[in-house]
């Protein structure tokens, strides 16, 4: 009977947090038994033989102290380094990572490709490619826990979080939901579908034709009037949101913050928080009419929303959507 | 029960743990102070959650803070400083073993504590007529979304309820004091219960002096 | 000593009888005995619930229990184990009862307030109680925005109401040990001539009285919240429920302080005993509990890594706990220096010494991985985590505390435990722990998450193990409460000092008198001097 003992290493980060383990079980090998060796020994060479043993008191010696103070810091500061690198080169997904949206909610996994699919509990990405998750939750907080990658991230409600990964290995993962959210909390969990590149593709173009995000977000848009306060060419009551994501942007308090995906988020559910300078807070707030989901499809068309090329005559009516974001994954149109 | 006849009869000022009164003293002094350091960081995990959201949001703190009655919070503030001014009056009283002097001041201490608590209580009926108490009737005019809005009144009548409620404790406190003074109780050479309530007093009215400006002083301007 | 002459001795236990006066009592000793109870009887109920949970994991199905209920299980495990068992248990037992008497003084500073902190138990009791039969809590004990403030349907105000109140008895107990330290100590007892196991017990009084009221606070927001929606951990409202997460570890991470330091001194007081030596390095010793203490309160963010906390907040954290580790580490050192030429006894309470510091060893490095940012990426929410914290609590300070039970058990009633049980129960619950505990660091770095219900086939094996160690386990917790009980009535007479052990405490007739001291000694020589000791006659066991 085949009883696994150790996980699937199947990322880019798995051998990484593999041999800090083998590292920290290594000395912590070596600590036991030293501690282990000596008490038995100790205890039995110096056992008491007769009632009035009187032992010859030795109270301390500086110098063992500061050795066994400073050889395990020293020891201690390798597993400190170590992990906090690791932890760094998970902070930081390359900027051609390929964008995945997930919203979490009790007791489900809503994930969303940029091309439109969309999966429920279910993952498919391509092994060889960094793969980035902004995500966040629509009730408590959830975690979105993959073993074989090593790598998990809470998901909290009113916020984005990011995870990023790239699989080295095709099979079939464990997705768990790693933060205790209620009656299904056990329930909640998945499969992470690693696949080969071209069977990726052949996954993409099959199955139901979506609306990619940007184009949904671009009803979205229409449905909520939007275009009527933020015109294209700046002629509106309120800023244009052409070019407008990434770039840096002024408030009217003096200070200046990226457009970021937690900027628009928060521009959509909460305008007042931030004013951009030169405008009125006349916007309202689009809580409640709006879900996760479709804020993420705002965003999307928004990013999508490039200036038109310079020296092109483009009427200031017209808006070029480009779908998706830099993929070489074929449009499902 | 034979008790062990090893230390002299238990007397206030002399309990059976201690070995002289001086040890008592010092002791219930040091008790106090340790107490209160736990009620600063109590206050304290209170002022972390204000100093989090005020940061959050500056200009709504402003303003829900401009909607509050500096005047009547500075009136409040000078009642509860002259409180402590008589509360040092009534410890000194008991050092020197003044007894009509001591309840004077007692009672002159407890009455301007309620004074500060009658005002509250105006205070907080303002707030409700304004729509100003978080729950389903709140509402904040000026700003445009009411969370904010409703998590600065809801750090405000949560860090001046626990300050009020420690000010009715300590008027049970005074109470208690009052009643024992009366008869006589303390002597100049047992008054440690006045001196360590004078602590607790000045404590309460100290939390209420950080209280004041950081809950109704944001964005004051002079005109 | 006849039996007939321990029973016209007076002691602290039979001067008076009747409810009342143990009801009333302001006798430190007394008291203890009362947490004793206390806290053993939540140990038992915190112990049904995890052998429910054991019992569930068996299979990979949930089929013993909806996922509701067992969500409650572990919950109401977490809860009655740390806040009514472990964070009171040694030094509202053993601390009690010898603190005073370790340092010449005949009661703590504020006998009242001491009777005060243990009603205060009782009633948070109460009310925990309560809100587990009147359908439970199933928050987790961690009690985790918005699920708890928001989502959970269950008895969240109540319990953390008895949560809340026994807060105080923690905090009061703390104050009363500190001033009793720094102002009742006997003539002749300066700092550094006093036991480790005070050191240990001042340093924990420390964090009681600066951690707690945080997570009093904290309470009182999660009541706010909950019953007036004011949102201050809502995000529909604005509110951060992140926020709520540090607050909690502030308080909860020096929590495991309070429940290990005691613990150590414990440790610190039976290695020297029954080596018969002065623990080596005893400045160190004292001073590591400090440190502990202090750094305590820098780390709390090693909670927070993946919870949204920035990289840079990661780091410092991660950095500091591995300062915290340091001084336990040097008093792992020191005790096993301590045994090098020693006169070792293998009496049980050195057994569970013994015990204590291999699992805590084992346990305290696990702490080491969990420090480190990107490991404990993938394994924090794991059985990885529980299987480090039962290590250190479980291997740690409850081996600790049966150790000192035994060790103090003839001074505080006059009677001997039958040793040979004693033994057996000391190897069976160590073989039981194990067995529970390390499968499921096994299983944590598989990716088994934390609070699961039901669960993966593959990781079912893991699972019998630890349930079958559990079984063990619960077997050799069962013992100790009769053979004490049997030992009240039956056990051998023990004299004052049947371990040959330095201390006030061993000066005094067991039981000792209600009012500790004759007369208050004046302390002369520096703690464990085993030559004012031995050839004093040493009581058989």
């Amino acid at each position: 009977m085949k009883i696994p003992l150790f996980p699937e290493s199947a990322s880019n980060f798995a051998p990484d947090v593999d041999h800090l383990l083998y590292y920290l079980v290594a000395v912590s090998v070596f600590f036991t038994v030293l501690i282990f060796a000596s008490i038995f020994y100790f205890a039995i060479r110096y056992r008491r033989r007769s009632d009035n043993e009187l032992p010859k008191p030795i109270h301390a010696s500086l110098v063992l102290e500061i050795a066994w103070s400073v050889i395990p810091f020293g020891l201690t500061m390798v597993m400190f380094a170590w992990g906090a690198n690791i932890f760094f080169k998970e902070s930081r997904p390359p900027k051609d990572a390929m964008q995945i949206y997930v919203v979490a909610k009790q007791w489900m996994w809503k994930l969303q490709h940029m091309e439109g699919q969309r999966e429920i509990n279910e993952l498919h990405i391509p092994v060889g490619r960094p793969v980035k998750l902004t995500m966040t939750s629509e009730d408590a907080i959830h975690s979105f826990f993959v073993p074989a990658f090593r790598t998990k991230q809470d998901v909290v409600p009113g916020r984005y979080s990011t995870t990023w990964f790239t699989a080295t290995k095709p099979g079939k993962y464990h997705l768990f939901c790693a933060e205790y959210c209620g009656t299904k909390h056990s329930g909640m969990t998945g499969w992470i579908y690693a696949m080969e590149p071209q069977d990726y593709q052949a996954w993409l173009s099959g199955g139901r034709s979506f609306g990619s995000l940007a184009e949904n977000g671009e009803k979205l848009f229409q449905d909520l009037a939007c275009g009527n306060c933020h015109k294209a060419d700046g002629s509106g009551r309120c800023p244009s949101l052409v070019g407008l994501y990434g770039r840096s942007v002024q408030l009217a308090d003096g200070r200046f913050v990226n457009a970021d995906e937690a900027y628009l988020r928060e521009s959509i559910l909460q305008p007042n928080a931030k004013i951009v300078a030169g405008y009125q807070p006349l916007m309202p707030t689009f809580q409640g009419q709006v879900t996760e989901e479709g804020v993420l499809e705002l965003i999307e068309y928004i990013k999508s929303l490039a200036p038109p090329p310079a020296g092109a005559g483009t009427t200031p009516a017209e808006i070029n959507v480009n779908p998706g974001v830099a993929t070489a994954a074929p449009s499902n149109r | 029960m034979a008790e062990q006849a090893h230390a002299p009869v238990e007397t206030l000022a002399l309990r059976e743990q201690f070995d002289t009164a001086e040890q008592q003293k010092e002791s219930s002094t040091f008790g106090m102070w340790v107490f209160l350091i736990t009620e600063v960081m109590f206050f304290g995990g209170m002022f972390l959650a204000y100093t989090v959201y005020r940061n959050t949001y500056p200009v709504v703190f402003g303003m829900a803070s401009t909607s509050l009655n500096a005047v009547i919070g500075a009136l409040n503030t000078a009642v509860l400083l002259c409180s402590s001014f008589t509360m040092v009056m009534a410890v000194r009283a008991a050092q020197l073993g003044r007894r009509k002097a001591l309840i004077w001041f007692l009672v002159l201490t407890l009455f301007l504590g309620l004074v500060f608590l009658g005002v509250k209580a105006y205070e907080w009926n303002q707030k409700f007529v304004e729509h100003h108490i978080p729950g389903a009737h709140f509402y904040f005019e000026g700003a445009a979304e009411q969370g904010p809005a409703q998590l600065f009144f809801s750090l405000y009548f949560a860090m001046t309820g626990l300050h009020a409620l420690h000010m009715v404790v300590g008027a049970g406190i005074l109470s208690w004091l009052l009643y024992h003074a009366a008869r006589g109780r303390f002597t100049a050479e047992y008054m440690t219960p006045v001196d360590i309530a004078g602590l607790y007093w000045h404590f309460v009215d100290i939390i209420w002096i950080f209280l004041f400006p950081l809950l109704y002083l944001i964005d004051r301007h002079m005109r | 000593m006849n039996t007939a002459a321990i029973e016209t001795q007076e002691n602290y236990l039979n001067a008076g009888y009747g409810l009342k006066s143990w009801l009333l009592t302001k006798d430190h000793k007394r008291i203890a005995i009362l947490y004793l109870i206390t806290v053993t009887i939540f140990f038992f109920i915190g112990g049904i619930f995890a052998s429910l949970i054991r019992i569930e994991l068996l299979t990979p199905q949930g089929d013993l229990v909806s996922s509701e209920t067992y969500n409650k299980l572990f919950t109401m495990h977490g809860i009655a184990m740390i806040f009514f068992f472990l964070i009171p248990s040694i030094p509202a037992t053993l601390g009690n009862f010898f603190l005073p008497m370790m340092i010449g003084a005949r009661d703590l500073a504020f006998p009242r307030i001491n009777l005060l902190s243990w009603y205060l138990l009782v009633i948070g009791g109460a009310f925990a109680l309560f809100a587990m039969l009147a359908g439970g809590v199933d928050t987790g004990w961690t009690f985790y925005t918005p699920y708890s403030t928001t989502y959970s349907n269950s008895w969240v105000i109540a319990t953390a109401l008895g949560i809340f109140v026994s807060g105080f008895s923690s905090i009061l107990t703390g104050l009363n040990f500190i001033v009793t330290v720094h102002r009742m100590r006997a003539p002749g007892m300066t700092w550094f001539r006093m036991p480790l196991f005070v050191w240990a017990n001042y340093a924990t009084a420390v964090i009681q009285v600066l951690g707690t009221p945080v997570v009093a606070v904290t309470l009182v927001l999660v009541f706010c919240e909950r019953v007036f929606h004011i949102g201050i951990f809502d995000p529909n409202l604005g509110g951060d429920p992140v926020l709520f997460q540090h607050m909690f570890w502030f308080y909860s991470h020096p929590a495991v302080y309070i429940m290990v330091l005691p613990a150590m001194g414990v440790i610190s007081e039976i290695i020297s005993v029954f080596s018969r030596k002065p623990i080596f390095g005893y400045h160190f010793v004292a001073f590591s509990s400090m440190a502990i203490a202090v750094i305590g309160f820098l780390v709390w963010g090693h909670h927070l890594f993946v919870s949204t906390q920035s990289v840079y907040a990661g780091l410092v954290f991660s950095f500091l706990s591995y300062f915290v580790a340091i001084p336990s580490a040097v008093k792992v050192f020191n005790w096993t220096a301590t045994l090098y030429k020693g006169s070792i006894s293998f009496a049980t309470p050195m057994l569970y010494a013994f015990g204590f510091i291999g699992l805590f060893t084992i346990g305290g490095l696990t702490g080491l991985f969990v420090a480190s940012l990107g490991f404990d990426v993938h394994v924090t929410d794991t059985y990885f985590v529980v299987a480090h914290f039962h290590y250190v609590m479980v291997g740690g300070t409850i081996m600790a505390f049966l150790g000192g039970l035994h060790y103090w058990w003839p001074k505080m009633t006059g009677r001997m435990y039958p040793e040979n049980w004693a033994k057996l129960s000391a190897a069976i619950i160590f073989v039981g722990f194990n067995l529970t505990f390390f499968p499921q660091f096994i299983l944590g770095y598989m990716g088994m998450p934390r609070r699961y219900h039901v669960y993966p086939d593959e990781f079912q094996v893991l699972h019998v193990l630890s349930t079958a160690g559990a079984s063990i386990l619960a077997i050799g917790y069962l013992f100790p409460m009769f053979y004490f009980m049997w030992s009240l009535r039956y056990g051998e007479v023990a004299g004052a000092n049947p371990w040959g052990a330095t201390g006030l405490e061993w000066k005094t007739p067991s039981p000792p008198p209600v009012h500790n001291f004759d007369e208050i000694p004046v302390v002369t020589h520096e703690a464990y001097d085993y030559s004012t000791v031995v050839g004093e006659g040493v009581e058989v066991g």
